[in-house]
């Protein structure tokens, strides 16, 4: 147990440390690009003494490493920020004031989390539940035709782009069926049923793309351990092919999959943020596109971070799950 | 689409498997497989649409930035006058609601940006991943040390979030499509660098490079003549797959309005602007989705194809589309 727990705090340190890294980069990166933030800001009708004034109150004239470290303050200990008429208090953890609002980005990451959660957690369910099965179903019927018909799918939702599988879905239940009203988001403490119903297309349409490359890992990998000389023993004790393909290759699909959905979490939260665009759902997503377009660096700054931040989160938590299936992993 | 799924495969790909040998075997296995020719002929045709993109549109007797407000419906919000669109011997495709710009020509115009900006970020990406992979794995323990973890922190920053808000902090003055290239290649070369590095840690093994670095070769020497020829095989692989990533990443980038932006052509801006006009016009949706669509499909099939081609033995395992079951795999 010594070299498991060995292994868990290197993991952490390592993993802190790219955090600390990461936020470096992102920091400097985003602040030390041309354009002139105060000029922006403010818009283009302001005096050079109004953007001077903004420069001051931004603190854009210190110097880069000194922001920085301000930066890392309010995110550990909080931080005072002057408004102009009032000084607001940010606590800890602070990722600063948005440009645009005066608000905290915190506050306004918070606000906008629930939709995001709740499009990606429920889409994580189907596109699972759908790879996996996909991929189970394709490795089990394997050389006839319901797997190749699976295989075409499969790469015709790998090549296909969320935003337009989300505008055909759109166009073809909400518009010319008229199934469904055009989605609109519902809280979930408003009214379960009416959060279900008007997330399920932007459901579908992430989890469909998504799902694809499950089934084509899955696939491979169930189809990688079938040809094992322990799957070979298992058939000639008679074991049927069912249980074969459905609990011991399955077992082998298992570490990839989680190596998978880690991975997958940067890409995955990419295609939230074109569903969200797409569908109109204010979350997280939508917010970083609007951020964006307006230029306003902390809100953006906090997005990339706190995204980077669930990557590197679950990169590591995959790792641990990775070496609980498979303790080699912890001597390497 | 997932660059993610090409990296966790690679990762269980047997790296210390032999190099495919020869150029004339890689032609021989690849056009062994149906559906990777169908694709490379398909990849041939766009190539040679983007690179011909003025020929055509010269032929067709339009360009993709001309306004025609006559061939629109100002009365009815801009609907192009004409059935399908406004299909015609003078536009062969239609014209754009509400500018009434010719369609073909953006679309062929528009395939010369999607491809150009996807094979651009890719040469960044291997020639960055490349450099870096092999001095991790050449160097001292510690520039390995530096390197490594500096490719752990990129490999941690998820692509489509970080070009976003890098393509918005950048003037606008900047030529956009080389922007949209340069951000996807800068941001998207960690898992070349990470599959690079453990290659050339087996190949340093090896008795050739040991026996060319022993005679005194300097470093840079060992790694042209005796690394680069053992790297080609699992790099081209990758590079094969990250081409059609990387074309869905400008489309996606410029639907959201931040990749390629007017009167540029692109397919993702096209999409966008078709959003509201599908019932009035929609061969204005159908052409540039179908079109990127088909881009991405062909260029991964050709991807798996040459994966294939390179590595029989990944082949077995993966079979994407391909191929027939192995007859001892059928029970």
């Amino acid at each position: 147990m010594n070299g498991f727990g060995g292994f868990l705090l290197r993991r952490a340190a390592g993993t802190l440390i790219t955090l600390l890294a990461v936020s470096v980069l992102v920091y400097v990166v985003f602040y030390a690009t041309p354009g002139n933030v105060a000029q922006i800001t403010c818009g283009p009708r302001c005096s050079p003494e109004q953007v001077h004034q903004v420069a001051a109150q931004l603190r854009l004239d210190d110097p880069l490493y000194l922001r920085y470290f301000h930066f890392l303050q309010g995110l550990f200990v909080g931080q005072d920020y002057s408004t102009g008429t009032s000084v607001e208090h940010c606590a800890a953890p602070c990722l600063g004031l948005s440009y645009q609002s005066d608000q905290q980005v915190l506050t306004l990451l918070l606000a906008k989390l629930p939709v995001s959660l709740s499009l990606v957690a429920g889409a994580m369910v189907l596109w699972l539940v759908i790879g996996v099965g996909t991929g189970v179903l394709s490795a089990w019927r394997r050389g006839r035709l319901s797997e190749r018909v699976l295989t075409v799918l499969t790469l015709a939702g790998w090549a296909t782009p969320v935003f337009v599988l989300g505008l055909v879905l759109m166009i073809v239940v909400c518009g010319e069926l008229q199934l469904l009203p055009f989605p609109q988001y519902v809280r979930f403490g408003d009214d379960p049923e009416q959060w279900a119903w008007n997330l399920l297309l932007p459901w579908l349409s992430l989890a469909l793309i998504e799902a694809a490359a499950f089934a084509r890992l899955t696939r491979s990998a169930m189809l990688e351990t079938l040809a094992e000389d322990h799957i070979r023993t298992f058939r000639a004790y008679g074991v049927g092919e069912r249980a074969i393909v459905g609990r011991h290759a399955l077992r082998g699909a298992l570490a990839p999959v989680i190596a998978l959905n880690a991975n997958n979490v940067g890409s995955a939260i990419g295609g939230a943020v074109l569903t969200e665009t797409l569908f109109g759902l204010p979350g997280i997503g939508q917010e970083l596109v609007h951020a964006v377009k307006v230029v306003d660096l902390p809100v953006v700054v906090g997005m990339v971070l706190v995204v980077a931040f669930f990557v590197v989160i679950a990169n590591a938590v995959a790792d641990v799950l990775y070496a609980l299936a498979d303790r080699r992993v912890v001597l390497a | 689409m997932s660059e993610a799924l090409v990296a966790v495969e690679a990762a269980g790909a047997d790296i210390t498997a032999p190099a495919a040998s020869g150029a004339r075997q890689f032609w021989r296995r690849l056009r062994a497989q149906r559906a990777a020719l169908v694709a490379a002929a398909v990849v041939a045709l766009l190539v040679l649409v983007a690179l011909a993109a003025p020929l055509l549109t010269a032929l067709e007797g339009q360009d993709p930035t001309t306004y025609h407000p006559g061939l629109v419906d100002s009365a009815r919000g801009g609907v192009p006058i004409g059935s399908l669109g406004g299909i015609s011997a003078e536009h062969w495709l239609g014209v754009e609601p509400q500018t009434g710009r010719d369609l073909f020509a953006r679309l062929v115009e528009g395939a010369r940006v999607s491809l150009g900006v996807a094979f651009a970020a890719t040469l960044i990406q291997v020639l960055i991943g490349v450099t870096i992979g092999v001095a991790a794995a050449m160097g001292s323990r510690w520039l390995d040390q530096v390197l490594s973890r500096v490719t752990d922190i990129i490999v941690a920053l998820p692509l489509m979030i970080m070009a976003l808000a890098l393509l918005a902090v950048v003037p606008a003055s900047f030529p956009r499509p080389v922007l949209v290239a340069l951000v996807i290649g800068l941001i998207a070369w960690g898992n070349v660098a990470k599959i690079v590095r453990a290659q050339t840690l087996t190949l340093k093994g090896l008795d050739h490079v040991a026996a060319a670095r022993l005679s005194g070769w300097g470093a840079v020497r060992v790694a042209r003549r005796e690394l680069l020829p053992g790297l080609a095989a699992p790099v081209i692989t990758y590079a094969a797959l990250l081409v059609p990533t990387n074309i869905s990443a400008e489309a996606a980038l410029s639907f959201l309005g931040v990749g390629v932006k007017p009167p540029t052509p692109s397919w993702g801006q096209m999409i966008t602007a078709a959003d509201v006009w599908y019932q009035a016009a929609p061969q204005y949706l159908l052409f540039p989705a179908g079109a990127l669509f088909t881009t991405v499909l062909a260029l991964t099939v050709l991807g798996d194809g040459v994966r294939t081609a390179l590595d029989p033995r990944a082949a077995s395992r993966l079979r994407v589309g391909t191929g027939r079951a192995r007859k001892e795999d059928a029970a």
